[in-house]
C-alpha cells in the first residue's frame, strides 16, 4: 500500500459511534471528498465514547483527532484539511494513564480488513506456536502470565486450559463467551466490533493448547454489528488459511462457528451457554462435572471470555513475563473497564489491575457529569455491589474488591452521584435478576421475587420495620440454595447497599423520605410562581395531571400525577421542582 | 418472505441443536413464531415440539404473537437507568398509547425494554429495529418517532 503520502479521514463506526450519528458523518465525508485526493476509511470504537462521533485525520506526520463531529461541519473540515488548517479538538488525557493491550488495535484498524490486523502483527502469535511451541508449553506460558478469566469469576486461565487438555477424549471444543449480559459492561462488544481477528486468534490458540478442532463464538443477539463483523472475520481468516484445514501448512486444523444468543442473561453461565448451543433452554447444570471434563455434547470443553482470549495473542508475542509485569500481586496484567453512569468521560478504560477507583473515576473519567459529588460506584453488574465514595481508594483487583463486598465481575463501573437513590438501585438490580432467573432453583426463582416485592414497597413508601431483617434472611438463603452464580450472587446489590447505605433504607421505611428525591412514592412535584403558563408541561404530561389557563400559573393534580418528572424536564423556566 | 417448514428443515437440518437457529430464522421471516409452523417443522425433523416450545418461551428474543413493523427497544441497563431511561419509556408509552410489550393498533410499533445495549456511555439509549440512538431526550425521541411514522409506515 502506498497510503503513506495520502491524507486519510477515518471515521469511528462502532455501535456507540453509530448511535451518536457516525454513519451519517461517514456518508457526508464520502460525498464531500469527491474530486479531492483524500481517502475515506473507517474503524471501530477507540473507547472514547464521550467524544463520539470521532473522526481521525491521518496526515503524513501526525494524526489529528476530532470529537463530536456533526454532518454540518463536514464541508468546513474538508476545507481545513485541504488548506492545512485542521486542528486537534481534544487533548488525550483519557488515554495517557491507560495501558492498552486488549484494546491496542481498537479504533486504529479497519475491523473488516484482515490486512489491517496482519499489519499489526496479527496472527503472528498463532504462527509462532504452530511453528515451534508445544501445546503444554503454551499452557505453561499462559499460566506464568498470571492471566485470570476476565468474564467475572477470575479463574486462572492457564489452569483452566490444563484441565481441559488433561481430559482424555478424541473430541474437544473451545468456546468464546461473548454473551456479555451485565448491564453496564460493553468491552466485549467493543473488542469484537473493533478487533475481531484478535479474538479468533486467541480462540485458535486455546484450541491448539487443549487439543480442540472446533470452536464456537457465542454472541448476544443484541449486538448485531458484532455478529456481522465476527462472521466476516471468520470468512476472511479461512480464505487466508489462518483458520480451517492445515492452517498455514503447519498441520493444525481449526474451525470456528458463530452462535447467536437469543436473549437470556443466564446464558453467560458456562453450563447454560453450552445448553443453549445444544439447542436447549439455557439452564445451568450442577458442577462438577465441569465443562473441562464434560461440556458441549458431553465432550471436554474450554470456555473463555472475549477479553481473556483477546489478551492471549499479546502474551504469546511479548512473553508471559512482560504481561505479568503489569498488575497487582495476585491479579496480573491489565483489565478493561467500561466507565458509565454519571461520569464526564465515559468509555472504555484499560489499566493495570490494581489502580484505585478514585484514579479511574477522577483522573481518567474526569469526575461526575453533573459536577455533583460521587455517592457510590456500582461494580460487577447484577452480581456485584455498590461501594461508597469513602472507599474509592480501593485498588481494583479481584481480592480487594471481594473483601469490600463488590466484585471485579466483567468490569462494568457505573458511577452514581448524590441524586441516585441506593434503595432504588438495589430494587433495579433485583428486578433484573428476578426477570433473568431461569427458574430452576426455587430460592432464586421465588426468593428474588419476594425480595423484589419488599424493595418495591420500600421505594413506594410502604416499607415495614421488619423489612431489612427479611431482606437479609432471604439473601442468605438465596445465596446458599442456588445452583449457579446468577442466584448465588443475586442478593449482592442488596447486601452491599445495606452494608454501606443502611441509613437510606431506614429513612425510606421509618421517615418515608428519599434523600436522593428519586423514589416516586416519596416525592411530590410542585409548580412555583415562576410559572408563566406556557402550557409546555400540560402538553408533555402523560397523565394529563396538570391544568391551568394559558398565561396563568398551572397546578399539578396530585391524584393524577404519576411522578414521572417529565414536566420538570420540559419546563424552560425552572418553575417545577420536586421534594 | 414467508417460507414453509420444509425450507427451514432443509436449510438448517433436523437436529435438536438447530432449534435456536431455526426459530431465529422463522422469527426473522415472520416477525414472530407461528405455532402451526413450529409444529410442522417438528413433524419434519428430530426436534420434539415440547422442546421447541420450551425454547421458544425461554428466550426473550422469541415471541409467539405478531409484533409491530418497527420494534422499539429501550435500554434498561444500569447506566441508562441512572440517567433516567424510565422517564423516556413513560413518554414513549404515552406518545404511542401502548405499554411495554404491547403493539400499536395500526401495527406500526412495538415497545420493549432490553437488558443492556452496550452503549452505556451514550445513555439513555434506544434501539429501533437494528438502529441504535444515543443520548436520548424526550424531545429527540418524539422527533425520531415522528420520522418513523412518516417514512417507515405501511
Amino acid at each position: 500500500m502506498d497510503n503513506k503520502d495520502k491524507t486519510i479521514i477515518r471515521v469511528g463506526l462502532g455501535t456507540c459511534g453509530i448511535s451518536a450519528g457516525a454513519n451519517d458523518v461517514y456518508d457526508a465525508f464520502k460525498e464531500a471528498i469527491a474530486g479531492t485526493n483524500l481517502t475515506l476509511e473507517y474503524t471501530s470504537c477507540n473507547g472514547m465514547c464521550f467524544r463520539e462521533p470521532i473522526v481521525d485525520i491521518i496526515l503524513k506526520d501526525r494524526i489529528i483527532s476530532l470529537s463530536n463531529v456533526s454532518c454540518g461541519e463536514v464541508p468546513r473540515l474538508i476545507n481545513e484539511i485541504l488548506n492545512n488548517k485542521i486542528i486537534d479538538s481534544e487533548d488525550n488525557d483519557f488515554l495517557v494513564m491507560q495501558n492498552r493491550i486488549v484494546l491496542e488495535n481498537c479504533g486504529h484498524i479497519n475491523p473488516d480488513k484482515i490486512d489491517d490486523y496482519l499489519a499489526k502483527e496479527g496472527y503472528q502469535a498463532l504462527k509462532k506456536i504452530l511453528l515451534d511451541i508445544l501445546p503444554e508449553q503454551v499452557i505453561s506460558e499462559v499460566k506464568s502470565s498470571g492471566l485470570r478469566g476476565r468474564g467475572g469469576a477470575g479463574f486462572p486461565t492457564g489452569l483452566k486450559w490444563e484441565l481441559a487438555r488433561n481430559s482424555k477424549s478424541n473430541e474437544k471444543y473451545v468456546i468464546c463467551n461473548a454473551d456479555e449480559g451485565d448491564p453496564g459492561a460493553f468491552m466485549d462488544r467493543a473488542v469484537i466490533e473493533g478487533d475481531p481477528h484478535r479474538v479468533l486468534e486467541g480462540l485458535a490458540i486455546s484450541g491448539y493448547a487443549i487439543g480442540a478442532k472446533y470452536g464456537y463464538v457465542y454472541v448476544r443477539a443484541e449486538y448485531p454489528l458484532a455478529v456481522k463483523r465476527i462472521k466476516q472475520a471468520i470468512e476472511d481468516a479461512q480464505n487466508r488459511n489462518l483458520l480451517g484445514n492445515n492452517i498455514l501448512g503447519l498441520g493444525f486444523n481449526f474451525f470456528i462457528k458463530v452462535k447467536e444468543g437469543a436473549g437470556a442473561f443466564v446464558c453467560g453461565e458456562e453450563t447454560a451457554l453450552i445448553a443453549s448451543i445444544e439447542g436447549k433452554r439455557g439452564m445451568p447444570t450442577l458442577k462438577p462435572p465441569y465443562p473441562a471434563e464434560s461440556g458441549l455434547w458431553g465432550y471436554p470443553t474450554n470456555i473463555n471470555n472475549v477479553e481473556t482470549l483477546a489478551a492471549i495473542p499479546w502474551i504469546i508475542r511479548h512473553g508471559a513475563d512482560k504481561y505479568a509485569n503489569f498488575g497487582a500481586e495476585k491479579s496480573k496484567g491489565t483489565k478493561v473497564f467500561s466507565l458509565a453512569g454519571q461520569i464526564s468521560k465515559g468509555g472504555l478504560v484499560e489499566v493495570e489491575i490494581g489502580m484505585s477507583l478514585r484514579k479511574i473515576i477522577y483522573e481518567i473519567g474526569a469526575g461526575t457529569s453533573s459536577g455533583k459529588p460521587v455517592k457510590a460506584v456500582q461494580l460487577g453488574g447484577p452480581s456485584g455491589g455498590c461501594l461508597p465514595e469513602s472507599m474509592l481508594d480501593t485498588p481494583v483487583d479481584y481480592e480487594s474488591l471481594l473483601a469490600k463486598g463488590a466484585i471485579m465481575g466483567s468490569g462494568g463501573i457505573v458511577v452514581m452521584d448524590v441524586d441516585t437513590c441506593m434503595v432504588d438501585i438495589a430494587r433495579y438490580f433485583l428486578a433484573f435478576t428476578q426477570k433473568e432467573s431461569c427458574g430452576k432453583c426455587t430460592f432464586c426463582r421465588l426468593g428474588t421475587k419476594r425480595m423484589l416485592e419488599i424493595l418495591e414497597r420500600i421505594t413506594l413508601g410502604e416499607g415495614r420495620e421488619s423489612d431489612v431483617e427479611s431482606l437479609i434472611d432471604l439473601a442468605s438463603k438465596i445465596g446458599a440454595s442456588s445452583l449457579c452464580q446468577l442466584g448465588k450472587t443475586a442478593p449482592n446489590p442488596v447486601l452491599s447497599t445495606l452494608k454501606y447505605f443502611k441509613d437510606e433504607y431506614i429513612e425510606h421505611i421509618v421517615n418515608k423520605k428519599c434523600r436522593a428525591r428519586s423514589c416516586k412514592g416519596l416525592i411530590n412535584y410542585k409548580i412555583t410562581n415562576k410559572c408563566i403558563g406556557c402550557h409546555l408541561c400540560t402538553k408533555a404530561c402523560p397523565a394529563k395531571a396538570i391544568n391551568g389557563e394559558i398565561k396563568e400559573k398551572h397546578q399539578i393534580i396530585p391524584d393524577l400525577c404519576i411522578k414521572c418528572g417529565i414536566c420538570e424536564s420540559v419546563c424552560k423556566f425552572e418553575a417545577i421542582y420536586h421534594e | 418472505m414467508q417460507k414453509s417448514a420444509e425450507f427451514y428443515v432443509n436449510e438448517y437440518g433436523v437436529d435438536e441443536a438447530k432449534t435456536i437457529p431455526i426459530l431465529q430464522a422463522i422469527q426473522a421471516d415472520y416477525g414472530y413464531l407461528p405455532i402451526k409452523l413450529m409444529q410442522e417443522v417438528c413433524e419434519k425433523s428430530n426436534i420434539h415440539y415440547n422442546r421447541m416450545y420450551g425454547v421458544a418461551t425461554f428466550y426473550s428474543q422469541f415471541n409467539l404473537t405478531p409484533k409491530g413493523k418497527n420494534i422499539i427497544r429501550f435500554c434498561a441497563g444500569t447506566a441508562c437507568h441512572v440517567k433516567g431511561a424510565e422517564k423516556l419509556i413513560i413518554a414513549v408509552s404515552e406518545e404511542l398509547k401502548i405499554r411495554v410489550n404491547e403493539t400499536t393498533s395500526n401495527g406500526l410499533f412495538s415497545l420493549e425494554t432490553v437488558a443492556c445495549l452496550g452503549c452505556c456511555s451514550l445513555a439513555p439509549v434506544m434501539m429501533i429495529n437494528d438502529k441504535v440512538y444515543g443520548k436520548m431526550t424526550i424531545a429527540k425521541v418524539k422527533e425520531i418517532l415522528m420520522d418513523y411514522k412518516q417514512h417507515h409506515g405501511q
